[in-house]
């Protein structure tokens, strides 16, 4: 038996425009996720020049760090920063959707796993930040 | 007092005359239990007998009535006029699909899709019927529940911009119905399935996440895939660090 189809020659095939991710709020937040990744590569990309310069003797790493302390390079961490939170936030929703949660017969509702996943993340963050204080001082 | 009406921006595309889609535009009257589907209904039967779309159950069941409204993917049985009213409403084909006729699209690249993840039960040795049914618990039957209730509208695929622009991709629908078969205590057939764990399928998800926000059915095709992700990944290192563990 013959399978008959529609005629391939009279669909319309419609182009996705360059811009769809300007015609939902969704698709710009995904963009911006895929983006924060860029930002964080770059700092990544200048923290690593930053140990090296560490092992090039105190006066490059002040250097170095004074270089740093420019209106522009400050204004790059500060964006880059911001989208290593939204990168963070979007990762632990994706993870309450990744892991599904089960305590005895009950699903634990996603934003409890959100809300567990920040909390651990704040401690850890407070831990790192108290470690830092007790090291510099 | 005049009986209140709302206007349609209705897509237009007869193979035989157009080049391109057109716009046609059609006022009808307003009711507040009226659909988007009622509206298209009165258009047909009492404006203009020429305009094609899919429609069957009327009740968020079969899955045929599938288009977009004001650019968001929905069933027209679903989308109320009162939730747009007195603003006009656009009515396009679903995005991501070839068009047949106005409202009517090409669903051919997802029935072949769907059929290469085996949608269906496979076992290694089938039981013979007198031997009973293959039981399951209501646990086994909690863990992919939710991703049976697919009724296939394609409503996913229209809000993916990956299948958009890779047609390539196996799509949401597909590796959700995959992934529901490969949680089945009673399936045996997750290595015929290998489709699901290549570039084409999971892979070419970067969790948009869209298909899980329009589909009608809570399905979350997106979680399916992820957690197929999780389920390839852990699978492959399996079979690297415990090659002896293969089945």
């Amino acid at each position: 038996m013959s399978v008959v189809g529609p005629d391939p020659g009279k669909l319309y095939h419609r182009k996705m425009p360059a811009t769809w991710w300007l015609t939902n709020p969704s698709y710009f937040l995904f963009m911006l996720r895929e983006l924060s990744s860029v930002f964080i590569a770059l700092f990544l990309v200048v923290y690593l020049c930053q140990i090296y310069q560490l092992s090039q003797g105190p006066d490059a790493y002040t250097a170095f760090t004074q270089k740093l302390s420019s209106p522009g390079w400050i204004l790059f961490h500060f964006v880059a920063l911001l989208f290593a939170l939204y990168h963070s936030i979007t990762w632990f929703q994706s993870s309450a959707v990744v892991l599904p949660l089960r305590i005895g017969e009950r699903a634990v509702s996603r934003s409890i796993v959100l809300a567990l996943h920040v909390a651990a993340w704040l401690i850890v963050s407070v831990i790192v930040l108290v470690l830092f204080l007790a090291l510099k001082s | 007092m005049a009986e209140p009406t709302i206007t349609l921006n209705v897509t237009r595309y007869r193979p035989e005359k157009d080049r391109a889609p057109t716009t046609q535009t059609y006022v009808v009257p307003y009711r507040q239990d009226w659909v988007v589907l009622d509206a298209l209904n009165h258009i047909k039967d009492q404006l203009d007998g020429t305009l094609s779309y899919r429609w069957s159950c009327r009740m968020g069941v079969c899955g045929s009535c599938g288009m977009m409204v004001n650019g968001t993917p929905k069933l027209t049985c679903a989308a109320f006029l009162r939730d747009y009213y007195p603003q006009e409403i656009r009515v396009e084909p679903l995005v991501n699909f070839p068009i047949i006729r106005d409202l009517v699209i090409d669903m051919t690249d997802f029935m072949e899709k769907l059929k290469r993840v085996k949608p269906w039960i496979i076992r290694k040795e089938e039981k013979s019927v007198s031997a009973g049914e293959y039981l399951q618990t209501p646990a086994e039957l909690e863990a992919f529940h939710q991703f049976t209730q697919c009724i296939n509208c394609m409503l996913c695929y229209a809000a993916c911009p990956v299948y958009g622009l890779e047609p390539k991709f196996l799509g949401p629908a597909a590796i959700a119905l995959g992934y529901r078969y490969n949680m089945d205590s009673r399936d045996q057939g997750k290595d015929q399935r290998e489709i699901l764990g290549n570039h084409d399928g999971i892979w070419d998800c970067t969790f948009v996440g869209e298909c899980s926000v329009v589909c009608p059915k809570h399905v979350d095709p997106a979680a399916a895939i992820q957690r197929s992700k999780v389920d390839v990944t852990k699978d492959w290192f399996q079979s690297i660090l415990m090659p002896w563990g293969q089945r």
